[in-house]
């Protein structure tokens, strides 16, 4: 079975304002708004329309952040919070 | 205009007829308001008076109504996106059923309408692990008493209802359109068979119940599974689905599901409100009296011919002795 | 109905239709110097539970265009706040045109000075100090913002104090007309102020807003700025309709939170809230 592919919603299905440490990001496709904080807004733009695997997205932001490796699972539950609230999606 | 004591007759005249609204004075407009809001009807007649010229004070109810109609859709087409998402591991094609139907359809039906409840169908085999499948994925149960719960399973043609922890909104997850008790079943199995996917490629997508079936569930919905309330929208459905599809071979699949007098007394009263058709026999007029009993300010009216109605709905979805049980059972709790 | 008051407030018509003639005759004199909306947005209906409950014990229910099914019914003597929680609620279910903010609202040179804060807080009692001091009463209740010009549209029902307010506003308010006391409502003690004359003649020109403050009364006069993200989860909390008014909301209020500073104000007494606002306005 090949690994699950994520992709966050498309940019023109949301809207967000920057407010000040938070993003508010209004998802068109659910009515919802969702206030989120870094990393979450640099996981969606990561993951893009094209999608990565989890793999791919935690090597990546683990890159870019410069962790150590005990964050992996912050970083792993982040993600599962963004599939949850439909921002970002699985398949 | 004369000022005739206004009731549904009105809403049902201007959904008919948009440009009768031309006639109306203040008064008029303020009573088919307060009558549409009530039927939970405000978007579907916002809808059908698009472009009509109304006050400019009716125009803005109607905007607000119409906007917030299409915020309903998208609301609801979510939470058909989020139990397609839970559900698509199981690869069970997620049957949408009544309002959210009509939108994800694109069918006249939906066009302003008001959805509550998101309801779907699943095939009765699988809906253990379609209930688990929506609890792992953030769905709660509404109600922990045992007995309502009991009482759901045993009898009825649905799970209890669940709840969303986040977004507070409910699924009723039905495996069949009419109550175990009620003493026509349905041909559930070919429900499913029949359903029209929405998105063709996707295993495990959303689907929605045939045309003609859609209008059998509506039929269903009245006069099997309820006391009438609500039946000015249902009856729209119903007016909406056979203008939209027409009725060739809906005697036969009504028939199949032993609805089929139920579907015809539907298309008689759909008629009679929305078609200007003249079809309606005694008991159709009685019918007719229940359904547009409401006033200008949005009450309901006739008591009586209410009364009727509703102690007819428990006695056709249960068998008389399991309603006294239920009724007991009830009044115990509440005391 | 037996009985039927409308009154436009601001952008917002009304009807009331009652069983009884009193809490009508109340309306009638109270908004005497409001206009009538051609075709009312919404309806409101006080009625007996039971026919004889017109007569015997009479108790107001609340109904409406929009309802709560859990809402208690009020005692014939309280049939005014009956009618005017009635129209509240309208508001609070089923406005759509504009997003609604729990927050009072006042104007002076054409900008919006809005105070919004839990029951409690004194937003109500300071708009109506306020207003006896050159502001223009725009609101105690709720602030309309129109999501396609961001602007704050008055809606200056009657103010309602309680409790304590009632004597604190009577005290710098002597010549202005009230309601009757309604004593031992489930709020307490509450008395209605009707908007001046100006207030009424200006409610249909809106204005920009321009300070937001959080006043939090009982304690040492403190100012605190509140950060955007706080002022933005703080005015979802605070509309009822934000989730209803879907992208038009969401506009709405990140523009609003965009476009004005906010202050949290800890204020002992209203003189020093009085002399807090002033300051903050001052500085502006």
């Amino acid at each position: 079975m090949p690994d699950t592919i994520y992709r966050a919603a498309a940019p023109d299905t949301v809207r967000t304002a920057e407010l000040d440490a938070f993003t508010a990001i209004y998802h068109r496709a659910s009515g919802i708004t969702h206030l989120v904080t870094s990393p979450a807004p640099e996981i969606l733009a990561m993951l893009g329309g094209g999608g990565l695997t989890r793999a791919a997205l935690l090597a990546r932001l683990a890159a870019d952040f410069d962790l150590p490796d005990g964050d992996e699972g912050a970083l792993a539950a982040r993600l599962d919070e963004l599939v949850a609230a439909g921002l970002v999606s699985a398949s | 205009m004369g000022r005739a004591v206004s009731d549904g007759w009105l809403l049902a005249r201007i959904l008919r007829a948009p440009g009768e609204a031309a006639v109306l004075d203040a008064a008029g407009w303020t009573d088919l308001i307060g009558i549409a809001r009530a039927e939970q009807m405000i978007g579907t007649l916002a809808m059908r008076l698009q472009g009509v010229a109304v006050p400019e004070g009716v125009a803005r109810i109607l905007a607000d109504a119409r906007a917030s109609a299409e915020q309903g859709r998208v609301a609801a087409l979510w939470e058909a996106e989020a139990a397609r998402r839970a559900l698509a591991p199981l690869g069970l094609p997620v049957v949408l059923l009544k309002g959210t139907a009509f939108v994800a359809g694109g069918h006249a039906a939906g066009q302003g309408r008001s959805i509550g409840d998101l309801d779907i169908l699943v095939p009765r085999a699988r809906i253990d692990e379609a209930e688990a499948a929506l609890l792992a994925a953030g769905w709660e149960w509404v109600k922990s008493d045992p007995y309502d719960d009991a009482y759901y399973r045993q009898w009825m043609h649905e799970l209890p209802p669940l709840i969303h922890r986040d977004r507070d909104r409910m699924i009723d997850v039905h495996h069949t359109i009419l109550p175990l008790t009620a003493r026509i079943m349905p041909d559930a199995a070919a429900l499913l068979a029949d359903a029209v996917p929405l998105r063709a490629e996707k295993k495990g997508g959303l689907a929605t119940l045939s045309p003609h079936d859609m209008l059998v569930h509506a039929a269903a919905h009245l006069f099997a599974d309820g006391d009438l309330a609500g039946g000015m929208r249902n009856l729209w459905d119903v007016h909406c689905l056979t203008g939209e599809f027409g009725v060739s071979g809906l005697t036969e699949r009504a028939q199949h599901h032993g609805l089929w007098r139920e579907v015809s007394r539907a298309l008689r009263l759909a008629d009679a409100l929305y078609g200007g058709g003249g079809n309606a026999g005694p008991v159709d007029r009685l019918y007719l009296r229940r359904l547009t009993a409401r006033d200008g300010w949005g009450r309901a009216t006739r008591p009586f011919v209410r009364q009727a109605f509703y102690v007819r709905s428990h006695w056709l979805r249960m068998p008389p002795a399991m309603l006294a049980r239920h009724l007991w059972i009830k009044w115990r709790k509440a005391s | 109905m037996r009985h039927v008051f409308s009154v436009r407030v601001g952008p917002v018509g009304f009807r009331v239709g009652s069983d009884w003639r009193a809490p009508i005759a109340q309306l009638e004199t109270l908004y005497a110097g409001y206009p009538k909306p051609e075709v009312p947005d919404f309806s409101v209906r006080l009625f007996a539970a039971r026919p004889w409950r017109r007569f015997l014990r009479p108790s107001v229910m609340i109904g409406g265009d929009f309802v709560l099914p859990e809402a208690a019914p009020l005692p014939l003597a309280q049939g005014l706040l009956a009618a005017e929680m009635g129209m509240n609620l309208q508001m609070a279910l089923g406005q759509r045109r504009y997003l609604l903010l729990h927050a009072s609202a006042v104007e002076r040179d054409g900008r919006v000075l809005l105070m919004t804060g839990h029951s409690g807080s004194g937003k109500s009692t300071l708009a109506a100090l306020l207003s006896r001091r050159g502001w223009r009463l725009m609101g105690d209740e709720f602030a309309l913002i129109d999501p396609e010009t961001g602007l704050a549209h008055a809606f200056p029902r009657l103010v309602s104090l309680k409790n304590a307010a009632i004597a604190v506003v009577q005290a710098a308010a002597s010549n202005a007309r009230f309601g009757p006391l309604l004593a031992e409502t489930p709020k307490g003690a509450i008395r209605h102020l009707v908007p001046d004359a100006d207030a009424v003649a200006a409610m249909d020109r809106p204005a920009t807003p321009a300070l937001l403050l959080f006043p939090s009364y009982g304690h040492a006069a403190a100012v605190r700025e509140v950060p955007e993200s706080e002022v933005f989860v703080r005015l979802t909390q605070a509309s009822t309709n934000y989730v209803a008014l879907g992208e038009r909301g969401f506009s709405a209020l990140t523009g609003l939170v965009k476009a004005i500073p906010a202050r949290a104000i800890d204020y002992p007494d209203t003189e020093s809230a009085v002399a807090q606002v002033d300051a903050l306005w001052g500085g502006l």
